[in-house]
């Protein structure tokens, strides 16, 4: 394959695989699709974050899960971070906290594919100290 | 954090708190003048003088999940390791300026690192929000619009992860020929 070096080599590239493939777009209507939110603030960076949401993006396109990957703020579990939230079509979502690549396969594999749980959920009910305040 | 384009993913994410539609992230390192320099651009919310003042002490924080904030922090603590500062300006409703200086080749400067997966993540995860970025060294400079992009592509969005690794390593080329390393 050439090297892409400009927004045309991009745009002839595109153009070659339009006709064969589906180009995803931004969802229309994500509430069909897997949700994945990656804690990205501070606490969630410093702690691997970032490894963990590119590990997300390339493994549902991979595994051929229709999924959204989006970043969002600190949900108040700092000590558990990594944390992710997952929404899955008609469900309720579900936070889980200490989310590394094992693990991130692992919900891929059991939760995401099955709908089985597996360990590391935050429970919703979980206060921070603020909220009980 | 172990890498200043991890910083860089940080102080975004205060932009995109503060409903920022548009985020210009800018990259300048010169061997000539031995200087890095970091600038973040958007057009969120912005600050009050009040806030502004206080923003780089750790308990100073817009959130209210717990009560302290360290991305400012953390950005002004690695500046000044490496001889360099931070300065933050900001008018409510304009939106914030956050601008870090390092001596490039200090001992303590840490690794820009992947910068790349860190546009592309930040244009992925956040469909809503135009990207721009710009990086220049004393070779040449290269900058990439995210509006343009969708533009020549006559895309919608920039989500589709093939199209987007695509994109990174255009991003790559480019950051190579203008001799960006680390």
């Amino acid at each position: 394959m050439s090297k892409i070096t400009s927004l045309s080599d991009l745009k002839k590239k595109r153009d070659e695989i339009k006709s064969g493939l589906e180009i995803r777009e931004m969802a229309t209507d994500p509430e069909n699709h897997v949700q994945v939110k990656v804690a990205m603030a501070t606490c969630g960076i410093a702690a691997g974050a970032k490894v963990i949401m590119d590990f997300f993006v390339e493994q549902l396109d991979r595994r051929n899960i229709d999924g959204v990957v989006t970043q969002t703020g600190c949900m108040g579990y700092c000590y558990a971070e990594p944390t992710i939230e997952v929404k899955l079509p008609g469900h309720d979502s579900v936070v889980f906290g200490g989310v590394d690549l094992k693990k991130a396969d692992e919900i891929i594999e059991k939760y995401i594919k099955t709908g089985e749980l597996v360990d590391g959920i935050i429970p919703v009910n979980y206060e921070t100290i603020d909220s009980k305040e | 954090m172990k890498e200043l384009s991890l910083n860089i993913l940080d102080i975004v994410q205060n932009s995109i708190r503060a409903k920022a539609k548009q985020i210009n992230i800018a990259i300048e390192e010169s061997e000539l003048r031995n200087s890095m320099v970091i600038v973040i651009n958007d057009d969120g919310t912005g600050m009050s003088p009040e806030m502004l003042s206080n923003v780089t002490d750790p308990y100073t924080t817009s959130r209210t999940k717990r009560k302290v904030g360290l991305g400012l922090p953390f950005l002004k603590q690695h500046a000044e390791q490496a001889g360099g500062t931070v300065t933050i300006d900001s008018l409510e409703g304009k939106g914030t300026r956050v601008h870090a200086s390092f001596v490039l080749n200090h001992f303590d400067r840490q690794p820009l690192g992947d910068i790349s997966g860190v546009i592309k993540l930040l244009i992925m995860a956040n469909p809503a929000i135009e990207f721009i970025y710009e990086h220049s060294t004393d070779k040449g400079e290269y900058r990439i619009d995210t509006k343009e992009i969708k533009e020549v592509l006559e895309v919608k969005s920039l989500t589709d992860n093939d199209l987007m690794k695509d994109i990174q390593n255009m991003i790559l080329e480019n950051l190579e020929n203008i001799g960006v390393l680390d």
